[in-house]
């Protein structure tokens, strides 16, 4: 049997035991394990929390059973002190020798404590292992019992300075953090994410100071304070450095290996030291002249010298070092991946900054916008996952990179199509080294069935968990690529979307609901599938509500809105918002007459509430007989097309912007579509008709109008996006024919046009190509069916008025002439309102 | 508000003891309903022709206490008969009156029948 020796029992030494006893030739060797600290192999990389908690125990990667489990003899508190390579012997402190085989060398690193004067003073202490977080604990206690305000100085703004920093906050001392160089966190921050990094620091309390070289520390023999020169000084009650690292390369020394100039044990690509059978791995080890002071390469490179060692020469460490890091840093998300930084003629960088939030958000491009070199976020790091495996995985980027980082139209949606886009190779979960191909495999095999499922088999997440998101993420595409998932239907009656069902509707030319639920649906029908269907015949047909009252949603079958009481209110349409006297005249007699409440709406029309079920025939006769039409305030279609008064009358106008809303709301007036929509027309850039919180909006500009489309108020409100420039009146209703068409045809049921277009795949830049450019050779289909709709228009309301068996529908009871008496009326600010609802 | 809830409940085919000659059939739209008025009663009353039956139910929902049932659209929840409040899309069973999407109490359920062209409903009082 041979013998491995392994110095160090830190993290990557760890590693190493575990590999190696997982592998199967495993048996064959003895394992002896050397760790200089007391106890086993503990997580260096959360240390911080043991300021929180101060169990060791939860830092441990294993417990000593694990060791003694395994078959490793782990031997703690000694120290190796010399390698006798022409025995293959190593040499204890406490005298002991013992032979290897092979050994590997994973004794790591230790801080770098800068040649200041006065270092050695008390209250001076490195930040790396558990005893040294035990000193500091029970030194910061004595300061505070002393002075409640005391202060401790971090030496280094790195990564491991900040870390120190979240623990002298958690030992409730004020934390101030020195840096030398101009920023914080140099190596993987540039200057702009750095202050951002350092407002949101600032924010928390910590103070930091840049650019500060220390001469000295002050006081006698217990530390008082820092000297950084020209009576620059700090006073502080304690100091922890973390400067960096070295190497604890001093074994090497002992028997001759190379060595780097500035330290570190020299190995090829196989962890190989100049001596043969002497291995070296994680942060004692220069590879590519470089020390990897991460956690990842290091585990990497315990898994080449355990395959090296148990004979499987192909695996090999790669050339190119994933740097990668993403980490939470006192709670602030900072990551960086691939090239954090670089000059512009290696790479172009969009970056996001937004120092209100706290974030910043960087990516760099190569110049032909196709690959993703690197990248940094601070604030918000949960793109960093995709953005990792699109960076290692070299996938090409989508045609708006920035939509990477802002998200789609900025609402925080994403850009990439999903985790499914990556290839199988892509590692998920590094921890567990888990790869996509393996997550969707267990279950395209039918070995899996859901995300339990896979993270049992897997351990998938199970290690830091950050790959979960990607996870679930594979495992819903999966399921639903097979079909296992439930698409998203209109209901259970009809299995489609309205877009398929649009399809169906237009080539079977089915005409009646019943017909539809006989030719592709099952069932009765749902007040869901039925309103849908009816606005689908609406597209196709342009039928009136009136053709099937019964499918529509209860205003559009009384051509009214229902209000609190079950009173409906009546809405004229008023084009633009323009009106005459007489016109206005006759809505305040008809009011009048039947007591109804009045009020402007927010689309410059007059509202009239408060009508009976009975009444609303003769209230629209009159109407209609002084020039009204239906406003379709109830229905699912063009609401109003709002204006400013425009060019006739105000000084600023650019353009007649009434007379085009007139032009707009009488042209697409009964259109019905899968949500309500609006319009608006602003006679110049004041845009006092708020033309882009509506659906459309047209604003007129030098030399034209600007067309914006897919913006709403309402919950969610969205400003419309520019589509068109400086383009005639005649342009304008062409995209306006194609763009709304489109959206009638494609969108799901009561999906406005904003969110529309967040689901269109390729966005306003796709919604371009197709209305301008006419991508999808679709325009003039599009066009000819809008002018179809537009010439069959008919007033729903004179339809409803003029038929004696329609106006039967307006009559609450249908066995007698009396009026709902359940109705009650309260007064109001001179007129009168439903009696409020107690429940 | 409850007192105008306490006065509808739903009657057993058993117990009828009138039967009120409600409207025409043709009154009723097809696949849709309406309100009829017994004594201070208002009860709809739907034609649900794909299933060749009818329903009469209270046309008070019991959400927000308005008198809109009968303006709600029909439909079936796995088969069921339901109907669906205008005001809120709150849906019942005209089966068993039970609110289908909620926890509202149950509406009531008549007993209804059709003869020689004439709808028909039944009450116990």
């Amino acid at each position: 049997m041979k013998t491995v020796i392994v110095v160090g029992n830190g993290m990557v030494g760890y590693k190493f035991c575990e590999k190696f006893r997982a592998h199967p030739a495993n048996s064959a060797f003895k394992l002896i394990v050397f760790g200089e600290e007391p106890r086993p192999a503990y997580d260096r990389v959360h240390l911080s929390e043991y300021f929180g908690n101060q169990d060791a125990k939860a830092l441990e990667l294993a417990p000593a059973s694990w060791y003694s489990d395994n078959n490793i003899n782990l031997i703690t508190n000694e120290r190796v002190t010399d390698i006798l390579n022409e025995t293959q012997e190593v040499r204890t402190i406490s005298g002991k020798s013992f032979s290897y085989d092979y050994l590997v060398l994973a004794t790591g690193s230790a801080p770098f404590v800068p040649p200041i004067k006065g270092v050695e003073k008390e209250g001076v202490f490195v930040y790396r292992t558990i005893e040294d977080l035990e000193e500091m604990l029970s030194y910061a206690a004595q300061i505070k019992a002393i002075k409640p305000d005391g202060r401790a100085a971090i030496l280094g703004g790195g990564l491991l300075g900040l870390e120190a920093g979240k623990a002298v906050l958690d030992m409730g001392l004020e934390p101030h953090v020195v840096e030398f160089a101009p920023k914080l966190m140099p190596r993987q921050l540039d200057t702009r994410s750095s202050n951002v990094l350092q407002l949101k620091l600032e924010s928390m309390g910590i103070q930091i100071h840049l650019g500060k070289a220390t001469n000295q520390i002050l006081g006698e023999s217990v530390i008082e304070g820092m000297d950084f020169g020209e009576d620059d000084q700090l006073d502080v009650d304690m100091l922890i450095i973390s400067a960096g690292i070295r190497p604890r390369d001093e074994l090497g020394k002992t028997c001759g290996l190379d060595m780097g100039t500035r330290g570190g044990i020299v190995v090829n690509n196989k962890m190989e030291t100049s001596i043969p059978n002497i291995y070296a791995i994680g942060e004692v080890a220069l590879y590519n002249q470089m020390i990897y002071g991460l956690v990842a390469p290091g585990y990497d490179m315990a898994n080449v010298a355990a395959n090296q060692i148990l004979g499987n020469p192909e695996v090999l460490m790669p050339a190119d070092i994933d740097m990668s890091t993403k980490l939470k840093l006192m709670g602030v998300d900072v990551a960086s991946f691939g090239t954090p930084y670089m000059p512009a003629e290696k790479g172009l960088s969009i970056i996001y900054e937004n120092k209100t939030k706290h974030l910043y958000k960087r990516i760099n491009v190569s110049h032909d916008g196709k690959t993703l070199l690197g990248g940094i976020l601070v604030g918000d790091a949960n793109d960093y996952n995709i953005l990792h495996q699109m960076y290692l995985n070299n996938m090409s980027l989508p045609e708006n990179a920035e939509e990477l980082i802002v998200g789609a139209r900025g609402d925080g949606g994403s850009a990439f199509g999903s985790a499914i886009d990556l290839p199988d190779t892509a590692q998920i979960c590094s921890c567990e080294s888990i790869s996509k191909g393996k997550i969707c495999g267990s279950i395209k095999e039918g070995t899996c069935n859901s995300l339990k499922d896979v993270i049992g088999l897997t351990k998938a997440t199970t290690g830091c968990g950050g790959c979960k998101p990607m996870v679930v993420d594979l495992v819903n595409e999966t399921l639903k690529s097979m079909g296992k998932e439930v698409k998203d239907v209109i209901c259970e009656h009809f299995e489609y979307t309205r877009q398929e069902l649009y399809g169906i509707v237009k080539v079977k030319n089915i005409q009646t609901f019943d017909e539809a639920l006989d030719k592709c649906g099952k069932g009765d029908g749902c007040e869901v599938c039925k309103p849908a269907l009816a606005s689908i015949f609406a597209t196709i047909y342009n039928d009136t509500a009136n053709k099937e009252d019964v499918i529509q949603d209860s205003n559009d079958r009384f051509l009214a809105n229902i209000q609190r009481n079950g009173s409906y209110s009546v809405v004229p349409r008023i084009p633009g918002g323009e009106i005459t006297p007489e016109k206005l005249i006759v809505i305040g007699e008809v009011a009048k007459e039947y007591n109804l409440y009045t009020k402007i709406t927010g689309g410059q029309r007059i509202d009239l509430f408060g009508a009976e079920l009975n009444d609303l025939p003769a209230i629209w006769k009159k109407l209609i007989d002084a020039g009204f039409e239906s406003g379709h305030a109830y229905g699912k279609s063009l609401r109003t097309v709002k204006s400013c008064v425009g060019s006739t009358w105000c000084r600023y106008g650019m353009d007649e912007s009434v007379s085009f809303a007139i032009e707009l709301e009488d042209r697409y007036k009964g259109l019905r579509s899968p949500h309500k929509l609006k319009g608006g027309v602003s006679g110049c850039i004041r845009e006092c008709a708020e033309a882009r919180g509506k659906d459309f909006g047209v604003i007129a500009v030098d030399g034209g109008w600007n067309l914006y489309v897919c913006g709403n108020g309402g919950a969610t409100p969205k400003h419309a996006i520019l589509l068109a420039e400086q383009i005639d009146n005649e342009t304008v209703i062409k995209y306006l024919d194609r763009f709304l068409m489109y959206y009638i045809r494609t969108a799901a049921p009561l999906m406005r046009t904003a969110t529309w277009l967040d689901k269109l795949e390729g966005g306003i830049d796709q919604l371009k190509r197709i209305v301008i450019d006419d991508s999808l050779n679709l325009a003039e289909e599009l066009e000819i069916e809008m002018q179809s709709l537009v010439d069959k228009y008919e007033c729903e309301w004179k339809q409803a008025v003029e038929c004696e068996e329609m106006k039967k529908r307006f009559s609450h009871f249908v066995n007698t002439e009396e009026r709902d008496d359940n109705m009650v009326f309260v007064p109001m600010r001179d007129q009168k309102m439903p009696e409020p609802w107690t429940n | 508000m409850d007192s105008i809830l306490s006065e509808y409940t739903t009657v057993d085919p058993t117990t009828v003891s009138v039967w009120f000659k409600a409207c025409n059939v043709n009154d009723i739209p097809e696949n849709g309903g309406a309100c009829v008025k017994y004594k201070n009663k208002q009860i709809a009353v739907y034609h649900y022709k794909r299933k060749q039956t009818w329903y009469a139910c209270q046309n008070l929902c019991p959400h927000k206490m308005e008198m809109v049932l009968s303006r709600g659209m029909l439909g079936d929840a796995d088969g069921i008969a339901k109907v669906a409040c205008p005001m809120h899309k709150k849906t019942f069973s005209l089966e068993s009156g039970e609110n289908l999407n909620g926890d509202l109490p149950a509406i009531a359920i008549y007993p209804i029948k059709i003869e020689d062209g004439f709808v028909y409903i039944g009450f116990s009082e």
